[in-house]
């Protein structure tokens, strides 16, 4: 090791300076390998906001144990079982509280602009609160006002202007089929692929702007386990303890379940999946381009140097030296240009793109590979140089 | 005297099959070591091809070929580009990798021999620069040089590491007169201190002095293996 160490010492960096003499060819090669960069960060971001902004409502939920009906797919579509359920879960030792939630999809008519938009509705008693979000637990007293409703902050859609009139203290109204409903306050939740904006109401609300709806079927059951029991246990205890109608998961089993449906059902992550490939696909053209021009421009110093006694592996390490540095500084400008583009798509989309450690570290690793790959290919030309035929 | 350069019935070929043409004819050459050795001859008389087969940049086919006390004859790709380290080549073409400055290109004619530390390098390539009265342009590209200067930073990349034997092929082919006397003059000093072998391939006549014999090589066979008339 420390002999190799040794060798990078005295070793004249000849990858480095190669790229460095050209200034004009690398900036080119790094804005190719920063837009394949840039490409795939949005792929992957837009995949992650997709997966993220449809656990975002159930990640918000205050529950350890969600309880579900067997036949739902996933938030927008829940299906119900029986409120009885939740009556029976309260038998079991280690369940502290078990609250009903009532979710469906309604089409209102925007405050501001005055068009039909379908919007998903939360409804939940407001003496329990259903939700780990403190702006909405301040605002419950209003939800106990009949017809009246809290307003998703992050809703995609123009909702800027009756956003504001909220936030000003004053209320905006609406209307559902021919009710009225009176937005009395404001929660940030986000909007998600499946449902523009959220709104909360109490269970005697929704009920009322749901009348086919009843009491007694609940879209889903959040139990929170009381201190010093583990969830996994007491969901396994309900298990055993309620009937076939009604399926139990742990809040993490059920994110799970979550994003499965999206992964699998919606063409969505196969999608950006793809776009992902072709980004890194569309890398390694480029830094391939790169690297054999280089290698042809300099086939005949390389020739030069086997002639002298450098074996073919050193000029094979050449090139990859000059993959290496291509990826490392091709990533700088890659991963910051992403920053902006991210904010610039959360703003136009109200989806939550954002970066993330291991998101950056995935791509530096493909990166890595992708010029490695690059390289691997561009490495072949070196079989040309052969001081024996060129001089 | 040692023997630097032992050739014995050397046959070489190119092609294969049908195309296969034979371009060595029995070649027999004893080169003594310190010797300076000049090989003459028309173009495609193989001049080039015994040098490279003495360089060891191709496998040799038939025959026996000893350089420096090792057989090349048969050997392995490694064993050829062992071989190399412990020659000096000079090309036709300066052939000065050009994102590199002349100390750094000279210095790569060192990197191949691991003993030598790095402060000892860089002392021995502009060392060897101002040997070569370029010792002003150590950070001189290539490209801010005359041709006359890169061939001499050529020759410096070739000598510095003191090897027991510089190839040479037609070194003075892109310089005029003054510059290529100037190269071959530093030829001969240089490697009369470090008591090298030279062979040297050229056309050019103004530059025949300096050897100490000189072969003729004419349609794959050596024609005339004398004493230099001038020498």
């Amino acid at each position: 090791m420390i002999g190799f160490i040794q060798q990078l010492q005295r070793r004249t960096p000849l990858g480095w300076l190669q790229l460095s003499h050209e200034k004009g060819r690398l900036l080119v090669a790094l804005a190719g390998i920063a837009f394949a960069d840039v490409l795939m960060f949005m792929q992957l971001g837009f995949q992650n906001a997709l997966y993220d902004s449809n656990t975002r409502v159930s990640r918000a939920m205050s529950a350890d144990i969600i309880l579900l009906s067997p036949k739902a797919l996933n938030l927008q579509n829940l299906s119900t079982f029986s409120r009885r359920r939740l009556f029976q879960a309260k038998d079991v030792p280690g369940v502290q509280t078990s609250t009903a939630l009532y979710i469906n999809s309604i089409t209102w008519r925007n405050p501001q602009t005055r068009l039909n938009a379908t919007v998903q509705v939360l409804g939940f008693a407001p003496d329990e609160p259903a939700f780990d979000l403190p702006e909405v637990n301040q605002q419950l007293d209003k939800l106990k006002l009949p017809d009246t409703v809290l307003f998703d902050r992050g809703a995609r859609g123009q909702y800027a202007e009756a956003i504001a009139q909220v936030e000003q203290g004053k209320t905006t109204t609406t209307e559902v089929d021919r009710r009225t409903l009176t937005i009395a306050g404001l929660f940030s939740l986000g909007a998600s692929f499946g449902a523009d904006a959220n709104l909360m109401v109490s269970d005697q609300t929704f009920l009322r702007l749901f009348p086919r709806r009843d009491a007694a079927s609940v879209s889903l059951g959040l139990i929170q386990v009381k201190s010093g029991y583990n969830p996994q246990q007491v969901a396994a205890a309900l298990e055993s303890h309620l009937p076939e109608d009604v399926r139990v998961l742990t809040t993490q089993e059920y994110l799970q379940f979550e994003e499965n449906y999206w992964r699998t059902a919606s063409p969505i992550g196969f999608v950006f999946g793809l776009g992902t490939v072709m980004a890194f696909v569309v890398g390694v053209v480029i830094v391939y381009q790169v690297l054999s021009t280089d290698v042809n421009a300099h086939i005949k110093e390389y020739a030069t140097f086997k002639a002298m006694g450098y074996s073919n592996s050193y000029l094979l390490s050449v090139v990859f030296e000059e993959a290496i540095i291509l990826a490392f500084l091709g990533f700088i400008p890659g991963a910051i240009l992403p920053l902006g583009l991210y904010a610039l798509a959360a703003n136009a989309t109200a989806l939550p793109i954002y970066m993330t450690a291991s998101r950056a570290v995935f791509v530096l690793v493909l990166t890595v590979v992708m010029c490695a790959l690059s390289g691997a290919i561009a490495t072949r030309k070196l079989q040309s140089a052969d001081p024996a035929d060129m001089f | 005297m040692a023997i630097a350069i032992s050739v014995q019935d050397l046959n070489h070929y190119f092609g294969q099959g049908q195309l296969r043409k034979q371009v060595l004819f029995d070649i027999n050459l004893e080169i003594n070591t310190g010797e300076i050795v000049i090989m003459t001859g028309p173009s495609g008389s193989g001049k080039t091809t015994l040098l490279t087969l003495i360089g060891g940049l191709r496998s040799a086919q038939s025959g026996s070929l000893q350089v420096l006390g090792q057989e090349l004859c048969g050997a392995t790709p490694q064993k050829l580009t062992q071989a190399r380290k412990h020659h000096g080549y000079i090309f036709q073409a300066h052939n000065l990798h050009s994102s590199l400055t002349t100390l750094q290109n000279v210095k790569m004619g060192l990197e191949l021999h691991r003993e030598i530390p790095p402060t000892e390098m860089k002392a021995r390539a502009i060392r060897m620069l101002e040997q070569v009265g370029l010792g002003e342009r150590t950070n001189y590209y290539p490209d801010g040089l005359s041709g006359g200067q890169k061939q001499r930073v050529a020759i410096a990349r070739a000598l510095v590491s003191h090897p027991k034997l510089v190839l040479a092929d037609e070194p003075t082919a892109a310089l005029d007169s003054k510059s290529g006397r100037d190269v071959v003059n530093l030829m001969q000093t240089l490697a009369k201190e470090q008591g090298c072998t030279i062979l040297l391939v050229t056309h050019d006549n103004r530059i025949l002095d300096v050897a100490d014999r000189i072969v003729h090589m004419e349609d794959g066979v050596l024609k005339r293996n004398t004493a230099s008339p001038v020498g």
